[in-house]
């Protein structure tokens, strides 16, 4: 079953960071240089906050937009990276055509930050703000 | 670790608009980071005997070595030279700003001199840009500065926004830096020393990787860290109510200062417990950067506009414990609506609100014994519980339109040297007291501690164990003793809230994993260092424990534990300053 990870409720979502810090040490990192995943401010804490992941498109704007196919498309939505297709900072397209702002930046290698669906963030979500999604599972919003 | 992005000191010059980065990797070695550095490179950068609101006061801001490696280690500490006390200026804020400095490639920031003209810095990553604040110079809303340069500035998600009010242009000496909306170094006068320097605000992001040399050591010290963090009870308590849940125990043992101490049980304790607040105003709970316990609670109060029906403004306001107590309790305020518009204009003027509590309880005293004119008071006629009389005068205590809110402006030592009633001016070695009329261990940490604060020797908890029992020179020693641990725990920016998680030991294992080379047995031999140091810089910069000032009003209104006694006080003092001069 193809996964994907769903925002269940951000208004759960208190800014605490663990689902950015994981997603990068996950790769072995410390920081936040290689997390595809950010939870912001919507206009100031005031308001509360949205978390920004990729949302596995089953017509993923990103993948459309590469010249190299260096976004290949998913089975059952979203995409999968080859690095060595990849244009890197030359291009950026891919980070311009998302529309939720889901293609990160990974300065280290200069190529983007693509989410591989694990859910290890999730498992660091303290109040149940993300979870992992089988296909065919009711949308979250 | 070579190349430790820690090690790095950004130094800036705002007389030039000019900075340059400073590797100090031995200074980083000896005293960890956050509390360690900061008092390091406050002796480097602060010449002696300095006015505190001239350009030569340095501002420092440190973190830590586990600061974007492990959860609840996001607190900077500030150093600077107090405009309040006029001897050592030490606060701790939480929000972003730990972690950006870090991610943003350094482990402390200098910053000295003094812009012609207003100014905000924004940092990010490499770069420090000088930008104009001309336009931003004379709000009146410190919530308004934070909107502008968020629209402004990039690194939404990973960065801070650091900013002052009106209070701090206009030198209040408690005047605050607010931090995220809700989050503040708070105490002894940073937003002063900004003003005096014409700097209005500080933006800094970062979102970089910080490499560790043992990513399976990381992962595993890390998951202990963060379980222990999220399935700790004292953490639930931090998160569920919040620090305000300490408003009904203090006043149920008589702890709670009323009125000027006047009392200390509180009849309207009930109406702003942190248990009422949560039921009437919550409407969200938010976290620093890192830490998944969320303790920040914010009041959602809702208005309507007077003359326009049906038409309604919803205002977040932050609440803690030692808010609700200095503009509650000590004012007589029970009235909760009142109370949050009063910590809503602290925050927008950018005032400490319990220094600013302190003064307005002395002032109303003071008002009540015939010490001042109620005509210079500006039409503010100070009564407890009146939040309106309060709002109306905390106004006037930014603008200062004549010599008593010019005294106030300075802090209830000051105010009452110049009018009297110093029996009931409530600041312990200079700074307006916190929230803990508990015996004698609260107020010998007060007036002892390095910050004058509750928060490095937790006096207030020796007081509720022991009952006043204890001798001057045990008490003596269990303060210096959980000031002296606290030190690491500030070094390492541990929020004091997870001082169960972070034992001695699990400290050790994460410096490990962080590549911070300090072996279990001395930490606490740092701890005292860096506790040494900073009691050199209060003595270097006049402080006196003899010259100390106990007001009458502690020794007489009976505390958590009974009548205080003042030989025992003295004795208690003399002995910490014997221990820690001889550390």
């Amino acid at each position: 079953m193809t996964k994907r990870l769903a925002v269940i409720d951000s208004d759960l979502c208190v800014g605490c960071q663990s689902c950015m810090f994981a997603c990068s040490r996950r790769l072995g990192f410390a920081g936040l240089g290689r997390s595809c995943i950010l939870a912001k401010s919507v206009g100031g804490i005031t308001r509360g906050f949205t978390v920004i992941v990729c949302r596995a498109c089953p017509e993923p704007s990103c993948a459309k937009v590469c010249p190299t196919e260096a976004l290949q498309l998913r089975e059952g939505g979203g995409v999968r990276l080859d690095v060595k297709k990849c244009l890197g900072a030359d291009c950026r397209l891919c980070q311009q055509a998302c529309p939720f702002g889901s293609v990160f930046w990974d300065d280290q290698n200069d190529k983007p930050a693509i989410c591989v669906y694990c859910g290890y963030c999730a498992e660091y979500c303290p109040y149940d703000v993300i979870a992992v999604e089988g296909e065919g599972e009711a949308n979250a919003r | 670790m070579p190349d430790n992005p820690l090690h790095r000191v950004l130094c800036i010059d705002l007389t030039n608009q000019q900075y340059r980065v400073e590797e100090k990797p031995h200074l980083f070695e000896e005293s960890v980071g956050g509390t360690g550095i900061a008092i390091r490179l406050l002796e480097e950068e602060c010449p002696p005997g300095i006015d505190p609101l001239r350009p030569e006061n340095p501002i420092v801001f440190a973190v830590g070595p586990l600061t974007g490696l492990f959860p609840l280690a996001s607190k900077t500490v500030a150093m600077f030279k107090s405009p309040l006390t006029g001897n050592l200026g030490e606060s701790h804020a939480g929000g972003r700003s730990a972690v950006s400095l870090r991610l943003a490639g350094y482990g402390a920031v200098v910053i000295k001199g003094a812009s012609e003209s207003p100014v905000y810095l924004s940092i990010h990553d490499d770069k420090v840009y000088f930008r104009d604040a001309s336009a931003l110079w004379g709000m009146t809303n410190s919530h308004t500065i934070g909107r502008v340069i968020r629209e402004r500035e990039p690194g939404s998600g990973t960065r801070t926004i650091m900013r002052i009010g009106r209070a701090g242009e206009q030198l209040v000496r408690y005047a605050s830096v607010i931090t995220e909306t809700y989050r503040h170094f708070g105490r002894l006068g940073l937003g002063a020393v900004f003003g005096s320097k014409k700097l209005k605000a500080i933006v800094i992001s970062g979102n970089r990787s910080l490499i560790v040399a043992n990513p399976k050591q990381y992962r595993k010290t890390y998951d202990e860290i963060f379980q222990a963090a999220v399935n700790s009870s004292v953490m639930q308590k931090y998160h569920q109510v919040g620090t305000a849940e300490n408003i009904e125990p203090l006043n149920a043992v008589g702890g709670l200062p009323t009125m000027n101490i006047k009392e200390s049980r509180f009849d309207g304790a009930k109406a702003i417990s942190g248990e009422q607040m949560a039921q009437q105003y919550l409407g969200r709970r938010i976290a620093c950067a890192h830490c998944p316990i969320a303790c920040i609670h914010i009041a959602a109060l809702r208005e309507p506009y007077e003359q326009d029906p049906y038409f309604y403004k919803t205002s977040m306001i932050s609440y803690d414990y030692e808010p609700i107590y200095a503009m509650g309790s000590m004012l007589g305020v029970s009235d909760s609506r009142g109370l949050l518009k009063l910590l809503d204009d602290a925050d927008r003027l950018g005032v400490d609100v319990m220094s600013a509590g302190v003064v307005l309880a002395w002032a109303t005293e003071a008002l009540e014994k015939g010490l001042i004119k109620l005509e210079d008071l500006a039409g503010a006629e100070l009564k407890w519980g009146d939040h309106q009389a309060y709002r109306r005068a905390l106004k006037m205590i930014v603008e200062q339109p004549n010599d008593l809110y010019r005294a106030l402006a300075r802090g209830v030592e000051y105010a009452s040297s110049q009018y009297g009633g110093a029996d009931f001016a409530l600041a312990l070695g200079g700074n307006e007291m916190p929230g803990y009329h508990t015996g004698p261990a609260a107020y010998a940490g007060f007036l002892m501690g390095s910050r004058h604060s509750h928060l490095d020797s937790a006096g207030y908890s020796i007081d509720l164990k022991s009952k006043n029992q204890q001798s001057a020179s045990k008490i003596a020693d269990a303060l210096i003793a959980e000031e002296t641990w606290r030190q690491i725990l500030s070094s390492a920016v541990v929020c004091f809230f997870a001082r169960g998680v972070y034992t001695q030991e699990r400290i050790a294992r994460a410096f490990d994993v962080a590549g911070c080379d300090v072996r279990s047995e001395t930490l606490l031999q740092i701890g005292g260092e860096t506790l040494r140091r900073k009691y050199s810089f209060k003595l270097r910069e006049g402080f006196s424990p003899k010259k100390l000032r106990i007001p009458q009003r502690i020794l007489e209104t009976p505390s958590a534990s009974g009548i205080i006694s003042e030989s025992l006080l003295r004795e208690t003092v003399s002995q910490m300053n014997q221990k820690l001069t001889s550390l």
